[in-house]
């Protein structure tokens, strides 16, 4: 999975590599609440006897991990910045059939 | 017909629980060591592409773009493994049936990772974390959908020049 949106460069590490921090503009957060679908659950539960990988499940959690960087981006951006460092992401469940995915970053500007 | 009947849930009750755990024992081993040849195989494909832990860059490595990359897996134990942990789960110590899976778990989104950075065209990657999330329940009658996500993530570089 790729993550980027246009001219924002995103990091995990604290800075940009090769590059310097010119302004800090605080935490920016992108948060994403999904319910497992049933179709998807149907499987999962032959999978389950068998073991192995949960194909539906891999996907929904990469498609929610992607809205959720996207809507921390979206917040950086209004925010003036260029990039996003020390990216971390965090799962939650919050229920039987329902995760939260957040990702969250410090906004800055690079040069 | 009371015969039938007895007959029926003597099936119902022990053979199906017997025919599904030997089942899910044998599908569930092939799986795995299928799953284990194929990691092996693209890890040694990919030993040459460096994937670092380190939150700093070595001093020589001169980069000219990065970009955040990440790999991620959910995988389920199969019927057996689960009996076999809910039975270790009364007496407590080690539950042998679980570690090759969250081995093959987290091996996996390593290589998912470093296989998308390397499509990119990038030529390393560091500051790589590695993250584990239980998805739901596991019941000890081994109902209920079970999974484990394994993220990993990290910081993948495109090099100017590895020694400048």
């Amino acid at each position: 999975m790729k993550i980027s949106s246009g001219s924002m460069a995103i990091s995990n590490t604290e800075s940009i590599p090769g590059r310097k921090i010119v302004e800090f503009y605080g935490v920016c957060t992108g948060n994403t609440v999904r319910a497992k679908h049933v179709g998807r659950d149907i499987m999962a539960g032959l999978k389950n006897i068998v073991g192995g990988e949960l194909k539906g499940y891999t996907e929904l959690l990469q498609d929610s991990r992607k809205e959720a960087t996207e809507r921390m981006i979206e917040q950086a951006q209004s925010m003036g910045a260029n990039a996003v460092v020390n990216v971390r992401f965090a799962t939650s469940s919050i229920s039987q059939g329902a995760a939260e995915l957040f990702a969250y970053g410090t906004a800055v500007r690079v040069v | 017909m009371d015969d039938l009947f007895e007959k029926l849930s003597m099936f119902a009750n022990f053979v199906w629980p017997l025919l599904l755990l030997v089942g899910a024992y044998l599908i569930g081993s092939i799986i795995e060591r299928r799953h284990f040849r194929s990691i092996q195989k693209r890890e040694r494909d990919l030993h040459d592409f460096p994937v670092v832990s380190f939150d700093t860059m070595p001093d020589d490595w001169r980069v000219s773009s990065s970009a955040m990359v990440t790999g991620s897996i959910v995988i389920s134990l199969d019927y057996f493994k689960r009996v076999i942990a809910g039975l270790r789960g009364l007496i407590g110590g080690r539950i042998k049936t679980y570690e090759p899976l969250l081995e093959r778990a987290r091996r996996e989104a390593l290589l998912r990772m470093t296989e998308s950075a390397r499509e990119q065209g990038y030529d390393a990657i560091f500051n790589v974390r590695l993250e584990t999330s239980r998805l739901a329940n596991a019941t000890r009658d081994g109902k209920g959908t079970a999974g484990v996500e394994m993220l990993a993530f990290g910081t993948a570089v495109k090099m100017a020049s590895r020694f400048g």
